[in-house]
């Protein structure tokens, strides 16, 4: 009986902890290398820019909302910021001018989703596309933007404490951070009590709408950190990442993780919980040198799995069935 | 007799021009033909996306030319979207402004194939540039994938020497690109020619840096003893070589690609190190083929989907030691051209 009520209190965080811990021990018993500690390194390298999109998503989700521009500003902004460096424009000036754009569209998605009431899927899916095509068709000349040779972008990449990569730091502090904002300060647990009922959070007086602004702006300014990691680490930053399915990775990780899409649920745990799921996997995968096309169906079939095993031991409830996901 | 001679000589120039001048001024049928097959004729380039240098490349010698002799030029940008791509063909096929010749940078093997024999049907010629296709275009202008392979393989032996460890690892590109396939298909090619060298990786970078980076650290992290490293393309091999990099192993480890011969992209990375030899794509050299292929295309009177023609770009591997100041050429320089216009 004890067994049975332990299974049932497993809930997605838990099964994808434990798959990420059983694949962590037969991959550590199995492949050779994979339990060097440079390895380990690698694999908390390879989810850092991953990571640190999904905390700021993570933010977004748990107030019910969805920001899919992240992968567009993050772009974006750096392209833009590169190539203003490398048209001469001076540092301090052409940061200046990429960060009051970046914030700028977190205010416009904030202030869409707060105060004209558009559902946030539309809003920031269309920013992402305008922040894309606008960029890219008047801003910049190429799909690829280099760093300029010396630049600050291109020692940040080069970084390292004892032999740790740079991007591995700040993930670690912005979860870091993000963890406190949400366990430890009065807006960030009104979060949750917004994201689980808005109307009562607002009917007791919580600041919901200019709570909400915040939120997308700051999971734009998360966006723009993880695009100079990138652009630090590979001396240039292609725009043509926009298309790819980073996006989708980084809802995925969220949402593997346990955040509901339902809102109010979740933290930063399960943001790690996701990240060490999705690392883990793939560099075994790749230490096996499994093709990627059956890499992605090995993915997709362990996602899939978890979802299930969560639908069945965590039935869907009166709340979600009433309102539904996002 | 100096008179004689001078009236000789006078009349003899007066019988030449007389004879020979009208003959050639006249009688020339080639400008007139030429002119009358290609003026106001339309030329339009579907490249994977115009955001990157070989497509912006193409683009910047096929308008000169094709404008040079009185025909339009016009590029679509479907911006890697293959979806995109597919419906850029479909409209320029039903346009009243549709084009006389279609050239096309197929995604893959297949999903242009129904539209590219619906633009034939309709009296476009295609011409496939750089990805081939499983389809019977008018010409294939672009690499032999297969022979540019083997030349990456041989240029990775010739980097890890004798004395090497002899592992050579692979970053692809994916399982659908007719370019990643066939590259894979020539390295192989070589390397059962030399049993002694081993390939120890082969995963996909899917194009993408990031991912070309992770994977790299991964197969450096297993092998370290790696002499080199063949990167499908130059767009992704930046990932890659910062794997390198971090892993401190620059200098030990041969990092062989392939690119449009760019000069930031190719030229000044084999400068300064990070590549150890690029299989460079003459690309004035291709644009010129395909010119030529218009011209004399939409002069054959030949209807469209009735010729076949290959064209393979003569590719060379470049290393550090054979760079000469011509061995690139310069997107930078061509924007310039084109915005001082």
């Amino acid at each position: 009986m004890a067994g049975w009520l332990n299974f049932r209190s497993l809930n997605q965080e838990g099964i994808v902890f434990a798959i990420a811990v059983v694949l962590f021990v037969a991959a550590a018993i199995g492949l050779p290398g994979f339990i060097d500690p440079n390895n380990l390194v690698a694999i908390v390298r390879s989810v850092s820019v991953l990571g640190i999109l999904a905390l700021g998503m993570a933010v977004v989700i748990i107030g019910r909302g969805i920001d899919l521009s992240a992968v567009a500003i993050m772009a974006m902004s750096v392209a833009w910021y590169l190539q203003l460096l490398n048209t001469g424009t001076p540092d301090g000036l052409a940061f200046a001018y990429v960060l009051a754009g970046v914030l700028a569209i977190g205010l416009l998605n904030g202030f869409l989703v707060a105060y004209a009431d558009v559902p946030a899927i539309f809003v920031t899916l269309a920013t992402g596309s305008f922040v894309f095509g606008y960029v890219r068709s008047q801003l910049i000349t190429q799909d690829a933007v280099p760093v300029p040779q010396g630049h600050w972008v291109e020692l940040l990449g080069g970084l390292r404490f004892l032999d740790v990569p740079i991007e591995v730091f700040v993930f670690a502090g912005l979860a870091f951070l993000f963890f406190l904002f949400l366990r430890y300060t009065k807006w960030g647990r009104y979060i949750y009590f917004a994201g689980d009922n808005p109307v009562a959070a607002r009917n007791i007086g919580i600041p919901v709408r200019p709570m909400l602004v915040l939120r997308y702006v700051l999971s734009a300014f998360v966006a723009l950190i993880a695009g100079l990691l990138t652009a630090a680490s590979l001396h240039s930053i292609n725009t043509r990442v926009v298309n790819s399915t980073l996006l989708y990775d980084i809802v995925l990780v969220a949402v593997i993780g346990g955040i509901g899409l339902s809102g109010g649920r979740g933290g930063v745990r399960n943001v790690l919980v996701g990240a060490a799921l999705i690392g883990i996997l793939l560099n075994a995968m790749t230490i096996i040198d499994i093709p990627l096309l059956y890499q992605n169906l090995i993915k997709a079939a362990i996602l899939l799995g978890a979802i299930i095993v969560d639908g069945i031991i965590n039935p869907r409830d009166e709340q979600t069935a009433q309102q539904g996901d996002i | 007799m100096k008179l004689i001679r001078t009236l000789m000589a006078a009349a003899t120039a007066l019988a030449v021009t007389a004879f020979v001048a009208p003959t050639f001024a006249a009688d020339d049928p080639g400008p007139a033909a030429y002119a009358q097959a290609l003026k106001g004729k339309r030329v339009m380039l579907v490249p994977l996306a115009m955001g990157f240098d070989l497509a912006q490349g193409w683009a910047h010698y096929l308008k000169k030319e094709v404008e040079a002799w009185g025909g339009t030029f016009e590029t679509r940008d479907p911006n890697w979207v293959v979806d995109a791509g597919a419906q850029a063909i479909t409209d320029a096929i039903s346009s009243d402004t549709r084009p006389d010749v279609l050239i096309i940078h197929a995604p893959d093997l297949n999903s242009y194939s129904k539209l590219m024999k619906k633009a034939q049907a309709a009296g476009t010629y295609v011409i496939l540039v750089d990805n081939p296709a499983n389809f019977p275009a008018d010409a294939f202008v672009g690499s032999d994938w297969d022979r540019l392979g083997q030349l990456e393989a041989e240029a990775a032996i010739k980097g890890c020497g004798e004395n090497s460890s002899k592992k050579i690892g692979l970053v692809q590109g994916d399982q659908a690109n007719s370019s990643s396939l066939y590259q894979y298909a020539g390295i192989m090619k070589v390397l059962d020619k030399h049993p002694d060298f081993k390939v120890v990786a082969k995963p996909d970078s899917n194009w993408d840096a990031t991912t070309s980076r992770n994977v790299t650290t991964t197969m450096l992290q297993q092998n370290p003893d790696i002499c080199s490293i063949i990167d499908f393309w130059d767009g992704d091999a930046t990932g890659a070589s910062a794997a390198i990099r971090d892993a401190k192993l620059d200098g030990k480890v041969f990092l062989v690609t392939t690119g449009g011969g760019e000069k930031a992209a190719d030229c000044d990375k084999l400068n300064d190190g990070t590549y150890g030899a690029v299989v460079m794509t003459d690309l004035a050299r291709q644009s010129g083929d395909m010119n030529a292929i218009i011209k004399f295309l939409l002069q054959s009177g030949q209807p469209a989907g009735t010729s076949h023609t290959y064209i393979y770009t003569l590719e060379k591997a470049t290393t550090k030691a054979d760079l000469k100041p011509d061995s690139c050429w310069d997107l930078k320089a061509l924007q310039a051209e084109a915005a001082a216009k």
